[in-house]
This record gives C-alpha cells, structure tokens and sequence, in this order.
C-alpha cells in the first residue's frame, strides 16, 4: 500500500500546517468547564439551603437542572456559540451530554419523529451511554467483589 | 474534433463558448468580498423551503433557470445538462433536473464537480453531438455540515484547518457558436493520494491532486503559469495554496505572481471566523461564475485556468480508517480562440 502513502509529503505537512493553539483552549476550557461547575455548585446550594432538599436529592437536581439548560441553551442557538471558544470546556460537563443530545434531535426532526428525531437522537451520545453504562457495570462488580473478599 | 494533448489534455478545434453564467449565494457569501459579482442573495439558509435539502435543490433549478434565461434560450433548447453535487446520490442535481426537464447526466467529483461538468459539457458540444449544455454545481452548507460531520447545533471546536463550505450554487450555459469567452483547453486529472487521513485539513489532502494536473497539463501544452492572467484552483483554502506555491516552484513553475484559490478568495479571511477558508462545490463555481466570468467578460482578465479540487472521501470511508482521496480538474478558459 506504498502508493497511498507519501511519508516526505505527510511530514513536511505536519510541520507547515497551523496548529490548535492548544495553550488557549486548555486555559479557556479550564475556566469555562469551571464556571459551568461553580454554576452547579450555586444551584446545589441553593436547592440544599432555600429548597431545604437533602445533599443526595439536591444533587440529582442539580443533574437535571444542568441537562435542561444545556439543552435549553443548544435549542436557542447559544450554546455552540459558546462551545466554539471553550470546546473541551462546553463538552465535558453534563451540559455537553444535553448538547450532544438537542441537536441531532433538533437536526433530524425533518427526517420524521421516529426514523429521524428518536433514531438520531444517539448518533453523538450513544457511545458515552455504551461504555459509560458499561463501566459503571464493571466498577460494580470489582465494588461487591472488593466488599465481599476485604469485607468493610 | 477535439485533439489529444499529451497524456490527460484535449485541445478544442472549435472552442466551446460560455454564454451566460447565473450564481446564487447564502448570506455569509453575500457579505464576503466577491458579493458584489454574484446574481442572487439569499436572505436565509432556507430560502422559503422545509428543509435544506430542498433549498439546496431549488438553488440549483433557480440558477439553471436564470443562466438559460441571461443566454437568451427556453429550457427546449438545452440539449444537456450536466449537474452535481455534494449530497448523497446527488439529491439536489437529480430533484432540480426533475423540475427542469432537461436532459440530465448526474455528476459526482466532490468540490471539482463544476470543473468536471464545464469539461464534459465542452466535449460533448466540440464533438458534435449537442449544441447547447448546461453545467450546475451547488453546495449548501448546513447540508454538508450534517452529511459529512455534526449536527449545527452541536457544540464543538474546529482546527485551524478545517474549511466552511459555501453555500452557493452556479450554472453556466455552453454554446457551439458564440463569441466567448472560450474553454480551450480541458485536463481530466488523476486521483492522487498521499495518505493524509484528517478529514479536517481537505486543503492538505487535495492540494497533490493540484498540483499533479497543474503539472500535467503545462506538460501537454507547452504552456506555463506565465501563459495566464489567472490560474485558479478550487477550494484548498489558506494551507493548500501554500502547497501549491511552495510544491509547484519545487517543480520549476513560478505560481507566485497569478495564482490564486478559491476558497480564500469568497470570505474575508479575516473577519469572517472560515479557519482555512471555503470550501464545496459551490465554492470555485459561484467564482468561476461570478467574479472569473465578468472579469473576462469585461476583458480584465484574457487567458483564465480554473482548476477543480475535490476529495472523494465519505462519512463511511472516513470512519473505516481511509486516507482522503483527491481530485482535479482543470479547463482552460480564454477571451481568444488561439
């Protein structure tokens, strides 16, 4: 498969064409994944001290809350505004996770309620619901063996 | 009849003329410096249909239908048209043509398609066959954008390679008779891949294909950079015209002084947030048809080499692990008949 392939070409392209200005992003995701937590933690508090929830209640409701502005955020166009200068920033948290799921979900409408919409709706998530699933599944499992043979 | 130049070229005996051109473009193309050479601005991404598909379509039907009109004809006396797109099976060339009622050849050479189908319409005209063709390309970009990487509303970031696709579509009408200007000279290009797998850096990945009919077709011409006041290449954006420059003085042909690419050309590089620059069928061929097109006509520009760039590459292919393939054509326009 030599012909497709022009290792002296392939080189001198890595050294020419411009980089990801990866100082940057890693600084403006750093402070937008931030504020977006220190937004959680506002929420968290809010639903503990004025809600008077319990810490475990409060923190699913932070969950929820969060998806649904994410959500929110990607139907009125705002969030991959925001998403296009913090990129890991926007991804990671779990607004990301509601972004990743609005927008098929907006896009594929066109394509019918069912074929489009509830088929695409996993196109980008499904794989972080695939292996995240899973993995929690597997971090049970060492969990209980862990409990059962250490005993605690 | 046409002649056989060298090992990829035709000569034109009888040069085919471009008799009129129609462009239409999406608002970020409006506000872009070549704005003032395009006919029709539209106001949204929609332009009055359900879904992009369609407005893509209609792009396409309404530019043929404008070209025909400028060059004086009805839709009867089209003997041919040859259209494509960057759409899965070529959607919005097939439904426009529907419409048209045209005879039809479905095109597909990515970003080349206009290049490809100016070449076929000039050699099916030179050899007899027909006396007027039609050629139309289009892209769109919230169409590509959801065909070939992420939803629009989807939050990501995009390296400084990755290029916009235009929102544009063109046609251009091609006559036995005429007075200019004239395709002379086509050169069908080789698919040439040099094993560049990020699908984010197109300009990288077509830019051998360039420059390898560059080289063929100033090969079977006799002709160099210097025999144009134009040489012009489709949508390699910021990085592949730096390769053109750098690989084809490599080569001994100076590109410097008249080269010039599409895709950096149809945005402001600077204010208008495109990375690389601008990409898609519709990009050389609202170009070629807009801004090259009224230049010779109003004879500031006499001797024109437009070239193509496409990257056969699909969602599929990329995800398997495939390098990008690229394409070029080039077609040879001219205010002279030689």
């Amino acid at each position: 498969m030599a012909q497709n392939k022009n290792n002296d070409y392939l080189n001198y392209l890595d050294k020419t064409a411009p980089k990801s200005p990866m100082a940057k992003n890693v600084a403006i995701a750093f402070v937008v994944g931030g504020l977006i937590c220190v937004v959680g933690q506002l929420i968290g508090d809010f639903y503990k001290n004025v809600c008077n929830m319990d810490t475990d209640s409060a923190k699913t409701a932070v969950s929820v809350t969060l998806v649904f502005l994410g959500a929110l955020l990607t139907g009125l166009d705002i969030y991959p505004g925001i998403a296009k200068h913090a990129g890991a920033g926007t991804i990671v948290p779990i607004t990301g996770f509601a972004n990743s799921v609005a927008s098929p979900a907006m896009e594929f409408k066109r394509e019918g309620l069912v074929t489009g919409m509830a088929a695409k709706m996993f196109v980008v998530a499904g794989p972080v619901l695939v292996y995240g699933i899973t993995s929690s599944v597997v971090v049970g499992v060492i969990y209980f063996l862990y409990k059962m043979i250490i005993g605690g | 009849m046409a002649v056989r130049l060298g090992r990829q070229t035709i000569g034109m005996t009888r040069p085919v003329t471009i008799s009129s051109t129609a462009t239409i473009v999406g608002t970020k193309e409006s506000e872009g410096p070549l704005s003032p050479y395009f006919d029709v601005h539209m106001k949204d991404a929609e332009w009055g249909e359900k879904t992009w598909e369609k407005t893509e379509s209609k792009m396409q039907k309404e530019a043929a239908k404008l070209a025909v009109q400028k060059a004086g004809k009805k839709a009867d006396d089209i003997d041919c048209a040859f259209a494509g797109d960057l759409l899965n099976q070529c959607i919005s060339s097939g439904f426009s043509a529907r419409e048209l009622g045209f005879p039809y050849y479905g095109l597909y050479g990515a970003c080349s398609t206009m290049i490809e189908g100016l070449s076929l319409g000039a050699v099916a005209i030179d050899g007899g066959g027909n006396n007027t063709a039609v050629a139309v390309a289009s892209s769109h970009f919230c169409t590509a954008e959801r065909q070939y990487r992420n939803p629009l509303e989807y939050g990501g970031q995009r390296t400084p390679t990755a290029q916009w696709t235009v929102t544009g579509a063109a046609a251009a009408v091609l006559e036995a008779d005429g007075g200019g200007p004239y395709i002379t000279h086509v050169t069908t290009g080789k698919v040439v891949d040099f094993g560049v797998i990020d699908q984010n850096n197109m300009g990288g990945a077509m830019a051998p294909a360039a420059i390898d009919t560059l080289c063929a077709h100033f090969k079977d011409t006799g002709r160099s950079p210097e025999s144009y006041d134009l040489i012009l290449t489709g949508d390699l954006g910021k990085v592949g015209r730096e390769i053109v420059i750098n690989m084809m003085n490599a080569n001994g042909f100076n590109m410097s002084d008249n080269y010039g690419d599409s895709g950096c050309m149809i945005y402001d590089m600077e204010t208008q947030d495109v990375h690389a620059g601008g990409s898609g069928c519709g990009c050389i061929a609202v170009t070629v048809c807009g801004y090259v097109y009224e230049m010779m006509k109003s004879g500031k520009l006499n001797n024109v080499l437009v070239l193509g760039t496409g990257a056969l590459l699909s969602p599929t292919s990329t995800m398997q692990g495939e390098s990008v393939p690229g394409i070029a054509h080039a077609v040879a326009i001219s205010n002279k008949t030689e």
